[in-house]
């Protein structure tokens, strides 16, 4: 823990991004889409209401929505922080010193990784008084936001290991923004198209109705982080799911593996290619 | 302390480098000089470990740059042909940041900062940020930077390029001061007079072969085969013509009223002779001198050579 603030990387990282305008600004614009979705809702809703509150299923529909706010920013601001950590400083021409000196290749990337997840990890506190907006009105428990706390900071992390990935292997931040990006088009789209299609294919006939397990739809869902979100916000959304793909693993241990993994592989692949492997001289 | 053997980079069918060899000694100060594009920056980029070598090996101070790269890195303070800068730093914190990438610890740090700011006469840009800083002094704060865990190998590519002459003038006497204390300095360059005043060798490369190599004078005698004469004559300028064409050292004479100018090939021992014949013939000689040849010409005659080779 104590090297993790020793990190001279993350130290530079943290006096960069704070000297920068765009991180606060950065914050300002997060917390305003935040509270445009939170209070448009609150204003939408009691202009409809009669009576003139918020009950606990609406609260719940606003936690709901708030969640995949909160997701969609993640999945749209993680990349553009760790897709250009490696290859900016390709850019800036400041890799090459940083490459000589005594710091090992997993000290750099943990530090520039570190920095951007725990910036966005502010941005998730800042956003924890609006979000706390929901416990007025009833219908959540802590225990729920706990959670998807937890699951959203999975999201991130695997995220931006896939950033910081192909910011080390593609030498422009502008390719390495855009193959992170299609690379969270890949996960949320992609995987969701697959989820349908191996749904419909494990139907049965006339009947409609699911026989067999469904390995590929489960695996399609699984790996889905909006799939993911649903279930977690509402236990009917995982019955149905365990209905259809007739395979009753747990989505968020499935998720867990398997994020944990994507951001194992894309760390290391990070770490391996930061520097020239000098071993393979003839 | 550096040894270099058989480095060959090669990039497709095109040899960046070509079994380059080259052997420098502790606390010599090396000039490695060539054109753009020659092997140089690709030789100090294998010896920095930021690039692989295609066949070959280079070892400082016993430790091979392919296979000890991470004891390597802690030998040698690199400087890039062209580098940027944290602006967002300050000068000191940006030699803090680089001092605590080499682990050195943060009270050591304190003490080092001001003595390295001082050595590279930045002092008073302690607390500005790098961004405001000029370009000498941006080179100057980046040779500070090499410094910062006392390296024993300095690695410098075109450590002047890109500066006014009174930035350069600056930074030769910092190098100077280096060179006091004892470092081993690689310095590249493709202006020659350059590296000529500081450099204790030279080695001069070409579409990434090494084609001379030694001291400064020892190179300049390699022309001594190429040698120019001028000779002045108070008159009879065709009968010295004649003279001289008669010799069979004597090449490519050219006549500027009553100068003659000519390649000779002769030894010492051979031009005193043609001056004693000249003078016994009553050639109205007033002057007979060798050409002095600045580093500029050495460099492009040896280049040359190798070019129609």
């Amino acid at each position: 823990m104590k090297s993790m603030f020793t990190n001279p990387v993350l130290i530079k990282e943290f006096k960069l991004r704070f000297r920068a305008f765009k991180s606060f600004s950065g914050i300002m614009f997060y917390l305003l889409a935040l509270s445009i979705f939170v209070f448009g809702f609150i204003f939408v809703l009691m202009d409809f209401n009669i009576s003139g509150f918020i009950s606990s299923e609406e609260s719940v529909m606003l936690f709901s929505l708030l969640t995949y706010v909160q997701l969609a920013l993640i999945l749209f601001i993680t990349p553009g922080m760790t897709a250009g950590s490696i290859s900016s400083e390709r850019e800036k021409q400041t890799l090459n010193i940083l490459l000589t000196t005594a710091q090992s290749s997993f000290q750099i990337i943990f530090g520039k990784m570190s920095s951007s997840i725990v910036f966005l990890m502010l941005l998730l506190i800042a956003g924890l008084p609006i979000y706390s907006l929901v416990f007025l009105f009833g219908g959540v428990s802590p225990s729920q936001l706990i959670v998807i706390f937890a699951f959203l900071i999975v999201t991130m992390l695997a995220v931006g290991s896939i950033g910081v990935m192909f910011s080390t292997l593609l030498r422009k931040t502008i390719i390495s923004m855009i193959a992170t990006y299609g690379s969270m088009l890949v996960l949320t789209g992609v995987t969701a198209f697959f989820f349908l299609i191996s749904m419909e294919m494990n139907r049965s006939g006339m009947t409609g109705v699911t026989s067999s397990p469904s390995i590929f739809a489960h695996f399609w869902g699984t790996i889905n982080p909006i799939a993911l979100m649903m279930t977690l916000i509402d236990p009917l959304m995982l019955d149905s799911f365990y209905e259809v793909t007739n395979i009753h693993f747990p989505i968020w241990a499935g998720y867990l593996i398997f994020y944990s993994l994507v951001t194992i592989v894309c760390l290391l692949i990070a770490v391996k290619r930061l520097r020239v492997n000098m071993k393979k001289v003839k | 302390m550096i040894e270099i053997k058989g480095l060959t980079k090669k990039y497709g069918s095109f040899y960046a480098l070509q079994g380059l060899n080259l052997s420098i000694g502790e606390g010599t100060v090396f000039g490695f000089v060539g054109a753009n594009g020659a092997g140089k920056s690709t030789t100090f980029s294998i010896l920095s470990t930021l690039l692989q070598p295609t066949a070959g090996d280079a070892w400082i101070n016993g430790k091979s740059v392919t296979k000890n790269p991470e004891d390597i890195r802690k030998l040698i303070g690199y400087m890039p042909d062209f580098f940027g800068v944290y602006d967002q730093l300050k000068a000191d914190e940006y030699l803090d940041f680089f001092g605590s990438s080499y682990g050195i610890p943060a009270a050591e740090r304190a003490k080092l900062i001001p003595q390295l700011l001082e050595l590279v006469n930045l002092t008073h840009k302690r607390y500005e940020y790098v961004d405001v800083l000029s370009r000498g002094m941006k080179q100057r704060l980046c040779l500070a930077r090499t410094l910062i865990h006392d390296p024993k190998v300095l690695i410098l590519d075109e450590p002047a390029s890109g500066l006014d002459p009174r930035a350069r003038i600056e930074m030769r006497d910092i190098l100077k001061q280096l060179k006091s204390m004892g470092k081993t300095i690689l310095i590249s360059s493709h202006i020659l007079p350059e590296l000529a005043e500081m450099c204790d060798e030279i080695g001069v490369i070409d579409s990434g072969k090494l084609i001379a190599h030694g001291s400064v004078s020892a190179i300049q005698t390699q022309l001594q085969g190429e040698k120019v004469i001028t000779v002045k004559l108070r008159e009879t300028v065709d009968k010295a013509v004649k003279f001289f064409e008669e010799d069979p050292f004597v090449t490519g004479i050219e006549v500027n009223e009553q100068q003659l100018t000519f390649q000779y090939r002769g030894s010492d021992e051979e031009q005193m002779a043609l001056l004693k014949k000249a003078v016994l013939a009553n050639i109205p000689i007033t002057s007979f001198a060798e050409e002095e040849k600045d580093l500029e010409d050495v460099f492009m005659a040896i280049t040359k050579g190798v070019d129609e080779a």
